[in-house]
């Protein structure tokens, strides 16, 4: 009997070896002449037990992990006598990591095989689609309004009244953007579920433009996740094979067809309307609003544009689960997020769970704090544009608007741990220079003000004028906050601010001591 | 390491023809331009503005708008480092300090007998298993001193 083997094919699995470990148990079922199958995954999201390789038995999959190279011969050994080994996992569906958690969007991530049409239909997949296509556009809006959905990007705006906007708007041709810009570090959710389960976020933009009438799709995909752009590829290709995109799609009288954009390393134009002018062939400059994408997107069009998780909530809310999405969470943030632990930390990875846990739970029970061992001393929350929270403010509940009354922001729900080692003051410089390096200029308080702040921070950080120059920052971010029509230049501040006020010790020397020196 | 055509002005004109009929193509064809020939080479500039119908400066703009597209080849191995929060949170700072150290360029320059490029990245979405890095597109988490250095001896081959 064939032994049918589990390896990812996720970039961060594969950054780590996967693909020799794949190569390895291939060459060590040679030497012994066993019949193995192997097949290439997406990830579970355990990155720190990546590469995790799993085995089809009779009790489910078992799981092992990290595998390395060197360890191949003898998990294979393992899965085939169903031994002992020190790599053994235990059954992956009872992990306690990932028993946890609710997964909704992730549930096939890590399970089926990303190129299969065929292994996402068995796993409910197009569920979704085929009863979209029996309700019809007014009641497919009224289930993703009943859903509570939110912009997973980072505004969290409700997606109902996105597309409903779309939809009552006349046009002769509308669009469906799908914004898989994910620059923010400390963010991989929408590289996960590209790699690991690309058909539902097709499946989730196809329902979007049966809703809105839209017959054309665009995904715009950073350049720096070649894996991704492939997956979607292939995933793109074999959906059209498969009738589910194209004209008459799944039999029905609808169209809509996709396709793949690449982005060239610029980190603003995962701005919608920035993205919209990259799209179209231009400097990837933000634009005014309004007019709202919704009345006047691409080429002048209404567009329906949501980040990748947004669409890939869409299929299980589809697929009746609309009331089930809504009765998660807490107060206006419902349903789950896929909430992304990175950076120095032990247990890192992709942990989707209801809105509501705490920020403390999952640095230090879920994440099991650093990977370096040392006190965990700040959590940046957000990406870059995101707050760093101090270990006070661990009682934060992860919700939209939790974080916003605490001067933070949940973004696309990532989460970057820091040990006691970090200089804060060199993390709020950053946050200006990476303002000042991805700038698309349009602003002036941006433009300029990034740059002013590099070099505000540099002379307090050598202990120049130190509550002066501390003043001239926190002047500097208001402007930023205020005068900048996107959120780089408006939410540069929160990183800045927030480091002065929660790590203000890491600002130069104290002023008195200064004084003294003077 | 990828290898690339040296400039030819018809196969460049076949490239930009070729995705003329897309929405919105100008990226496209820098792409697929740089990806053929390594980088952008400045004639091609005017060819895709008469292409799509647009001016030179319009066509210079967007080229010059996105930290992907090279005005000049890049050296035989392309070497980028993550260098976002995530990186920076598990050490990525002093790896960069050492790969600067070992080819005696910064961030952001090739070096002088044109083997490697070592260029910044603002995330490859390998936060957890940082620090990370892209050698000639091979992606590389879990970075240390050891791996740094075996990186680094592979791009100055």
């Amino acid at each position: 009997m064939s032994l049918r083997i589990f390896v990812s094919r996720d970039a961060g699995a594969v950054a780590v070896g996967a693909d020799e470990v794949a190569l390895a148990l291939q060459r060590a079922a040679g030497s012994r002449g066993a019949d193995i199958e192997i097949v290439r995954t997406g990830s579970r999201g355990l990155y720190w037990q990546e590469p995790m390789i799993e085995v089809a038995t009779p009790k489910g999959r078992v799981a092992f992990g990290p595998v390395m190279e060197s360890d191949a011969v003898s998990v294979l050994d393992a899965m085939m006598s169903g031994g002992a080994h020190p790599l053994l996992l235990g059954i992956a569906d009872e992990i306690p990591w990932l028993k946890r958690q609710t997964r909704l969007t992730f549930a096939r991530c890590g399970v089926i095989d990303p190129r299969s049409v065929e292994d996402y239909r068995a796993h409910d997949g197009y569920k979704g689609l085929e009863r979209a296509l029996t309700l019809g556009p007014d009641a497919i809006l009224a289930d993703v309004t009943a859903s509570g959905l939110r912009g997973r990007g980072g505004a969290g705006f409700p997606t109902g009244i996105k597309w409903k906007t779309v939809a009552q708007t006349s046009a002769d041709r509308k669009y469906i953007v799908c914004n898989a810009d994910e620059g923010d570090s400390g963010t991989f959710a929408d590289r996960m579920i590209m790699e690991g389960d690309p058909f539902v976020v097709i499946e989730g933009m196809t329902i979007a433009g049966i809703a809105v009438g839209a017959s054309k799709g665009y995904i715009y995909i950073r350049s720096e996740y070649p894996h991704a752009v492939a997956a979607m590829n292939a995933a793109i290709a074999a959906a059209r094979r498969a009738g589910y995109l194209g004209a008459r799609l799944g039999g029905s009288a609808h169209s809509f067809d996709l396709e793949v954009r690449v982005g060239a390393g610029a980190y603003v134009c995962g701005e919608e309307t920035s993205l919209l002018e990259s799209l179209e062939g231009r400097r990837g400059i933000v634009r005014a609003k309004p007019p709202l994408p919704a009345h006047k997107g691409l080429f002048g069009k209404p567009t329906v544009i949501n980040n990748v998780l947004s669409f890939a909530a869409i299929p299980f809310i589809l697929a009746g689960g609309a009331k089930a999405y809504a009765d998660f969470g807490i107060g206006r943030s419902r349903g789950t997020m896929p909430i992304q632990l990175a950076g120095n930390i032990k247990r890192g990875g992709l942990f989707e769970v209801a809105f509501g846990i705490t920020l403390g739970e999952l640095v230090d029970d879920v994440g099991g704090g650093t990977f370096t061992g040392r006190p965990v001393r700040a959590v940046q929350v957000g990406g870059p544009l995101g707050a760093y929270f101090p270990r006070e403010l661990f009682d934060t509940p992860f919700d939209y608007e939790a974080f916003a009354a605490r001067d933070g922001l949940i973004g696309h729900g990532g989460i970057v741990v820091f040990d006691d080692s970090v200089d804060m003051s060199k993390q709020a410089r950053f946050a200006m220079e990476f303002c000042a390096i991805e700038s698309c200029g349009k602003c002036t308080p941006c433009r300029i003000g990034s740059t002013r702040g590099v070099e505000t921070i540099d002379k307090i950080r050598a202990g120049e004028r130190v509550a002066e120059n501390i003043a001239v920052v926190e002047d500097l971010c208001n402007t930023m906050k205020f005068g900048s029509l996107c959120a780089l230049g408006g939410f540069t501040p929160y990183p800045v601010m927030s480091a002065l006020k929660h790590f203000r010790e890491d600002f130069g020397p104290a002023p008195t001591r200064l004084q003294a020196a003077e | 390491m990828p290898a690339y055509e040296p400039w030819d002005a018809a196969r460049g004109a076949e490239i930009i023809a070729e995705h003329a009929c897309l929405e919105g193509a100008t990226l496209v064809m820098l792409h697929a331009l740089q990806q053929t020939f390594g980088y952008v080479p400045e004639p091609a500039i005017p060819m895709i503005a008469s292409a799509l119908n647009l001016s030179r400066a319009e066509v210079h703009g967007v080229f010059t708008f996105y930290h992907d597209f090279r005005h000049e080849p890049a050296g035989r191995h392309v070497l980028k480092l993550c260098r976002a929060e995530a990186c920076q949170a598990a050490g990525g700072d002093a790896l960069a300090a050492r790969a600067e150290a070992r080819l005696g360029i910064a961030l952001g320059n090739t070096t002088a007998d044109e083997r490697t490029t070592l260029e910044p990245i603002y995330c490859l979405g390998l936060c957890a298993t940082a620090p990370s890095a892209m050698l000639d597109g091979r992606l590389v988490g879990r970075l240390d001193e050891a791996r740094i250095d075996a990186l680094l001896a592979e791009a100055q081959r």
